[in-house]
């Protein structure tokens, strides 16, 4: 199969040195494939590790075991043993990740966190704006918010400019952890038109969705995710 | 003329003479270039031109004619104890006149009279060192001279500029010798520094309590420092001499009374006379 | 940002003892183009010593640092004449100090101080120095009516800003930084940090960033390397260094942050 993203024996666990070098295991010999143009939904209990290896795949977390294969432009790269400047320029240009929370530079204008991104890439500064504002217009984000700090903002509008920045860019990877949690009915489905895009356009998609409509709407297929035993 | 009994030609013994012409010579081959030389307690004061008299001790010859002055004037305090000095312990004939004079000892002024080739010009220097009011530290000041790193002497002009509107530095003011070293051409007015510029006659500089001998070869261009925008420009007072009604020359200005009278008269005594004994 | 080419500065195998303390030992560090590196770690690790035998202050005992110049030569920091490593830190590269002192002439406007850069690579125009040190200073948030004024009656923030002007004015490549948000109101390290990360942005300069404050650094820096006692115990992407520490002074480090 052509894949966009694909983990070989990928396994991560953390040791905590603060409290006795105890070591906790979380993701053991995952093994996930996900083509262009697919939506991939982790499944699993809540604590089973499908945060982690969202972040073990952006490369937030390091992996511990295994390897991460991703197609960057006309290479594979192992993103397992990827050195920072290579993550930089994978993430620039094939890899995208909207987290739970918004976590972006404080003080800085809602428009510009959207357009960053873009800028990143060498799009010009007007041709960024205007995509960030009618992602955001699309999100239901009022204009007037756009020029302000998203610190203030409810937690559905942090959200939604989370997501407006990673769509923004269409990277060829997206991971997406609980794009919906804090958004009503309407922008549910705002959010599901645009995943449904991405796919159109080719994009590889691996998300985490709680919400089962959302969920069966865009989901190619479920990937579960096991909760591996207590270590004895 | 004979030479005071008990002294050496020229006051200095002679291994000290030897001394000061190697720093002299070394001073030559690097125009501009401060060279550190064992300055000797000398009959007189540190500040009254130690570091001049120790270069005039170690390059005049009974040959020589000395001319001595101070301000311009031939007949000041000092110019008049050193030219006696020397008329003493090196028995050499004196006189008045730039023209006849072979060496020429001088504080604060160049005299106006063009000076040419064989004549030596002997400056006596208080502060050799030009950054001393920007950088304390002297060991940061010689590496700025061994990197030409004069980038601080422009902050300085800059900030004459910036305050003033025009370079306020009317005396000492700091020129670069052959595109090398930046120097301090001693208390002579701004006014003078051209002459400086290309001088036929030999240059050299003394500084009796800093320890530091200093040169401009003959034909060695010296540009004082300035701003494209605001190129250097000597300054007289805008008067005539009232004795020889110079209008091109450096002026003294007397006051003449309690009620704000004053005159302007030639600084350089010599030239004042010569061309008003000419005009006679 | 580009992972081809070579980096600007490559160090490799710096060891420096003060006494029996090790001050560095076997440190290894590149900084590439357009890359914003922290290095982080209590007082004592050695930070601030690796910034200054980086930049060439300070020799080594052992190892070597080479940069990459505009000119395409490849120089040991440590083997070139001081007069080129004088010339490389007034024109390709930056010191910005963290006591804004250390890095003015206090008794200089402004202004001069700005232009002292300018005329130490031989700008000779005055119109042209002051019009480019006003620009400097507006973009530091200084107002240029107050470029005749001396820094000691500009605030602790405002001399910072001034400091950074002074040194981004000749457009260097490479930048290092040694806290210099330290010793600033909180407040006002917020708008220095904003404004450095503008800037740094804009001229694509490469920095070398020393700090303690791990929240500049995660705001910063695109990688991030940890010290203790002198050696580098981590390092990688920043979000990864501070969101899944590996070696146990790292943890300390990280948990002993508020979350920001």
């Amino acid at each position: 199969m052509r894949y966009a993203i694909r983990t070989e024996g990928l396994s991560k666990s953390f040791t905590l040195h603060l409290q006795g070098g105890v070591t906790l295991p979380v993701l053991h010999d995952v093994e996930l494939a996900v083509a262009p143009g697919e939506c991939v939904a982790l499944a699993g209990p809540s604590g089973a590790g499908k945060s982690t290896l969202m972040r073990c795949l952006y490369g937030n977390y390091g992996a511990g075991k295994g390897r991460i294969l991703l197609r960057h432009g006309e290479t594979e790269i192992d993103l397992a043993a990827a050195d920072a400047r290579v993550m930089r320029a994978v993430r620039r240009d094939t890899l995208g990740y909207v987290s739970q929370f918004l976590r972006v530079i404080p003080r800085v204008a809602t428009l510009d966190i959207v357009a960053e991104p873009l800028l990143a890439r060498g799009v010009a500064l007007e041709a960024a704006r205007d995509r960030a504002t009618s992602l955001l217009a699309r999100l239901n984000l009022p204009a007037k918010l756009h020029g302000l700090p998203p610190a203030t903002f409810s937690g559905g509008e942090q959200q939604r400019v989370n997501l407006a920045r990673g769509f923004a860019p269409r990277y060829p990877v997206l991971l997406l952890d609980e794009p919906t949690a804090s958004l009503d009915a309407a922008n549910r489905a705002v959010v599901i038109g645009l995943v449904e895009e991405a796919k159109r356009a080719g994009t590889a998609i691996i998300g985490i969705f709680h919400d089962a409509e959302v969920r069966e709407r865009v989901a190619d297929r479920l990937f579960e995710v096991h909760p591996i035993p207590a270590a004895a | 003329m004979t030479i005071a009994a008990g002294y050496n030609f020229g006051y200095l013994d002679e291994a000290t003479k030897r001394m000061i012409r190697r720093a002299i010579l070394k001073a030559v081959a690097i125009p501009g270039h401060q060279v550190p030389f064992g300055s000797r307690e000398m009959p007189l004061p540190y500040g009254w031109g130690t570091g001049g008299i120790q270069v005039t001790a170690s390059v005049i010859g009974p040959d020589d004619v000395l001319k001595v002055i101070d301000q311009g004037a031939d007949d000041t305090t000092n110019a008049v104890s050193i030219r006696r000095f020397f008329a003493k312990v090196a028995g050499v004939a004196t006189t008045g006149r730039t023209a006849e004079a072979t060496l020429i000892q001088t504080r604060h002024r160049i005299p106006e009279t063009p000076l040419r080739e064989g004549q030596i010009l002997v400056y006596q220097v208080p502060m050799p060192e030009p950054l001393f009011r920007l950088e304390p530290r002297v060991a940061e000041t010689q590496r700025m001279h061994a990197l030409a790193d004069y980038g601080l002497m422009h902050v300085k002009l800059y900030e004459d500029i910036a305050r003033y509107g025009h370079v306020a530095i009317s005396y000492n003011y700091p020129v670069m010798v052959n595109r090398r070293y930046l120097m301090a051409p001693s208390p002579i007015p701004a006014f003078d520094n051209p002459k400086m510029d290309r001088m036929p006659a030999l240059q050299l500089f003394g500084a009796g309590r800093e320890k530091r001998i200093y040169a401009v070869p003959p034909h060695t261009e010296v540009r004082s420092l300035d701003f494209e925008d605001h190129p250097f420009v000597p300054i007289r007072a805008d008067a005539a001499c009232s004795l020889c009604g110079s209008r091109d020359t450096y002026l003294d200005e007397i006051v003449t009374d309690d009620r704000g009278g004053r005159r302007f008269i030639c600084s350089d005594t010599d030239w004042c006379a010569s061309r008003r004994e000419e005009g006679r | 940002m580009s992972t081809a080419g070579a980096p600007l500065l490559e160090a490799e195998g710096l060891t420096l003892r003060f006494g029996a303390i090790p001050a560095l030992e076997e440190v290894a560090l590149s900084i590439w183009p357009g890359e914003v590196v922290a290095i982080v770690g209590e007082s004592g690790s050695g930070k601030t010593t690796l910034l200054r035998v980086l930049s060439g202050l300070v020799r080594p005992e052992r190892g070597t640092v080479r940069y990459h110049g505009a000119d395409g030569a490849v120089r040991d920091v440590h083997g070139m004449a001081e007069s080129r490593r004088r010339l490389l830190h007034r024109t390709e590269w930056g010191f910005v100090h963290q006591n804004p002192r250390d890095g003015l002439r206090m008794g200089v406007s402004a202004g001069g101080n700005v232009g002292e850069r300018l005329m130490a690579v031989g700008a000779r125009h005055y119109g042209s120095i002051r019009a480019e040190a006003a620009a400097w200073l507006r973009r530091v948030e200084i107002d240029p009516a107050r470029m005749d004024e001396v820094p000691t009656r500009f605030s602790g923030g405002m001399q910072q800003r001034l400091q950074i002007a002074r040194t981004l004015v000749t457009r260097p490549r490479l930048v290092f930084m040694d806290e210099p948000t330290g010793g600033l109101d909180v407040s006002v390290q917020a708008r220095l940090l904003d404004m450095l990360r503008g800037l740094v942005a804009d001229l694509d300069l490469a920095v070398l960033i020393v700090t303690h404050d791990i929240a500049a650094a995660r705001l910063l820096a695109h990688r991030m390397l940890v010290m203790r006692h002198g050696r580098v115990v981590e390092q990688g992407l920043t979000d990864r260094v501070l969101d899944d520490p590996q070696h146990p002074y790292t943890q300390l480090l990280v948990s002993s942050v508020l979350a920001a």
